[in-house]
């Protein structure tokens, strides 16, 4: 897309130079950050062990895999792009509700078409909704995220014949995925169709964050005045992460809904948006596994906390906010980055 | 026209609990959304004062500013003053994180239930005025807007504290030079506005109702009027919250299959046309 941004962060009297001369910048260090590494296919292999460890929570499962999808979207827009958004349910409601709506108004309850059009309705909502999101800074976009987010969520509340309101979508039958495998009863069908989902999508943000699109993304994050004066133009790539971002939550809500075979209301709801935020920034905003270490550690808190005491669930929620701020800015990946220094610095050496 | 009048009153309601936050967000730049749980605070203050312990609400009020102000001068010392210079998202969530201890606190101390509250007879019924039905209390509570209002914009337009705020927020360093306790300032300025919130709060239980959820469910309210008004501008606070809260009111009246959809709407159809705000400058 733009082979000259990469130039601008490495680092080195190159990068510094007037005249492109691609040929003498060293791109190993990037290169290598793209190549995967060995702890990676440990994480992978979590799901799996998880499939033979835990057959009976595999519901559960499901929902940390939807989650990480949508903590994965979070992290496109937030982590790399930069856009903080209180609103990001949005997407992920627009796209529960459009695989809710293919299936129980239409009658298409084929699990991959109604992903296919979830996605595109979400990226078309990614795509109205950018210029407006874009326009204004701080507080102001802050606002128009959350203004975004409460009129979907008031016009979902209101559209009754639609949407079923308060009651929730129901009605949504599905047919077996590419028409082999079913839903089952142990939500085992749901459970690799999601992980499956998860990986493949996991698998094209990977891609993309090492792309030099993903780069100029986060140079942008780093450095605002410089990326414009190098010629980049930062709506265009600010609208385009804001659209992918949106692209992947509305996928995670459609996912929601044909695993569920329903739709309710607070999948628009501003707790959600809250708590997808927490989700990310426990994990670490900025880095993908952030996003699904965070998902994991969140779900597995919120279903034992709430199973002893789920009263108080919302002031743990609070003290972990608080706690975060204070004195791990960079979530669960941020306090394990010493380590992994450590071990880069023992292979580096001769 | 009791529409509008109605409307009029619940953005002069919204207008006390939020100017504190214009006060907060707008001139020291930190994004509280932690605001609405001084309100909450002034609530229950005001409540259990009348309910329980039988003070005349005329005096239960001020307590109720009081102790919000209290409550936000201590958090401001202790815990917000580290995150003056921190980044948004820090801000956001670090105040999130304070609403969601706060509601777990207020649901553990008085349950989750509404919270009622008797009015003193003077405030109660109405009367009507050229044909136009006007509630004593929201008379009440439009009177103390203005009055809070006014009040404000003398402070901080021409008083002595108010010239130190403006020039401890524009340049802290050069401020700070000039013998200005920037520090000192800032805790009395958070104050008030958390004392105004609590205040606002106190008043608002009858109108708004009062139960743990209160800071999340208002919160959206609070900050479209700073948004809409311009950060820092009492008078752009006031029109906002006054335009939000007949938007409302009529909009919920005439055409309730709507809602609040309309004042979302309202929101983001200003903030493209003036990303700043009503009166704001930044």
């Amino acid at each position: 897309m733009d082979s000259r941004s990469p130039d601008s962060l490495s680092p080195g009297p190159d990068a510094a130079a007037a005249t492109p001369a691609p040929a003498t910048v060293d791109l190993a260090p990037l290169r290598r950050a793209a190549r995967p590494r060995w702890p990676e296919l440990a994480v992978w292999l979590l799901p799996v062990a998880a499939w033979f460890l835990l057959p009976e929570d595999l519901a559960l499962l499901t929902q940390i895999a939807i989650m990480a999808i949508f903590a994965l979207s979070l992290d496109l827009v937030l982590g790399y792009a930069g856009i903080v958004t209180l609103g990001h349910a949005a997407f992920f409601g627009v796209g529960a509700y459009a695989a809710g709506l293919l299936a129980a108004k239409l009658g298409i309850g084929d699990p991959l078409l109604g992903l296919l059009f979830a996605a595109a309705v979400a990226a078309l909502a990614g795509l109205v909704t950018a210029p407006t999101v874009l326009r204004g800074t701080g507080l102001t976009r802050l606002m128009v995220t959350i203004g975004i987010g409460m009129m979907l969520f008031e016009a979902a509340n209101k559209a009754t014949d639609l949407t079923g309101g308060v009651d929730g979508l129901q009605g949504i039958e599905m047919t077996p995925i590419l028409g082999l495998w079913s839903f089952d009863l142990w939500g085992k069908t749901a459970y690799v169709y999601a992980v499956v989902v998860l990986l493949v999508l996991f698998l094209i943000a990977r891609r993309i964050v090492h792309s030099p699109f993903g780069l100029s993304l986060r140079a942008l994050h780093m450095n605002p005045a410089r990326m414009p004066a190098l010629g980049v133009s930062v709506d265009a790539r600010l609208a385009a992460a804001w659209v992918l971002g949106a692209t992947y939550a509305g996928i995670a809500g459609a996912l929601l809904t044909q695993t569920t075979q329903f739709v309710s209301i607070d999948v628009l709801g501003f707790e959600r948006s809250a708590e997808i935020l927490l989700i990310l920034v426990l994990g670490g905003a900025g880095r993908l596994y952030g996003a699904l270490i965070g998902t994991i550690v969140f779900v597995t808190l919120h279903h034992v906390l709430a199973g002893i005491d789920p009263e108080y669930w919302q002031m743990w929620i609070g003290l972990v906010l608080i706690g975060i701020v204070l004195f791990a800015r960079n979530g669960i990946m941020g306090a394990i980055d010493p380590f992994e220094r450590l071990l880069a610095r023992k292979k580096t050496e001769p | 026209m009791t529409v509008v009048f109605d409307g009029i009153a619940s953005g002069m309601l919204l207008f006390l609990i939020a100017v504190g936050l214009s006060v907060t967000l707008g001139l020291m730049n930190f994004v509280n959304l932690a605001h609405g749980v001084f309100a909450m605070l002034g609530g229950y203050v005001c409540v259990v004062a009348t309910g329980r312990y039988g003070v005349p609400f005329l005096l239960a009020v001020p307590l109720a500013a009081l102790a919000a102000a209290a409550a936000g001068a201590v958090l401001e010392r202790t815990l917000f003053r580290r995150l003056y210079g921190a980044t948004q998202l820090d801000q956001v969530l670090f105040t999130i994180g304070v609403v969601f201890v706060a509601m777990a606190a207020a649901r553990w101390g008085f349950g989750p239930q509404q919270q009622p509250i008797r009015l003193p007879s003077w405030l109660q019924g109405q009367v009507t005025i050229a044909g136009v039905d006007i509630g004593l209390y929201r008379a009440f509570l439009v009177v103390l807007g203005l009055l809070v209002a006014f009040g404000l914009h003398r402070t901080i337009g021409v008083t002595r504290f108010g010239a130190r705020l403006r020039a401890a927020v524009d340049k802290p360093a050069v401020a700070r030079g000039m013998g200005i306790d920037v520090d000192r300032v800032f805790v009395i300025t958070f104050a008030i506005g958390s004392g105004l919130a609590g205040l606002g709060g106190a008043v608002g239980v009858e109108l708004l109702g009062l139960d743990p959820s209160f800071p999340l469910r208002y919160l959206v309210y609070f900050l479209i009027v700073v948004a809409v008004g311009g950060s820092g501008s009492i008078g752009g606070s006031l029109l906002a919250a006054v335009l939000i809260g007949v938007c409302d009111v009529a909009g919920k009246y005439w055409v309730p299959q709507v809602g609040a959809f309309i004042i979302y709407t309202v929101m983001v159809v200003m903030l493209i046309v003036r990303p700043q705000g009503l009166f704001g400058t930044r």
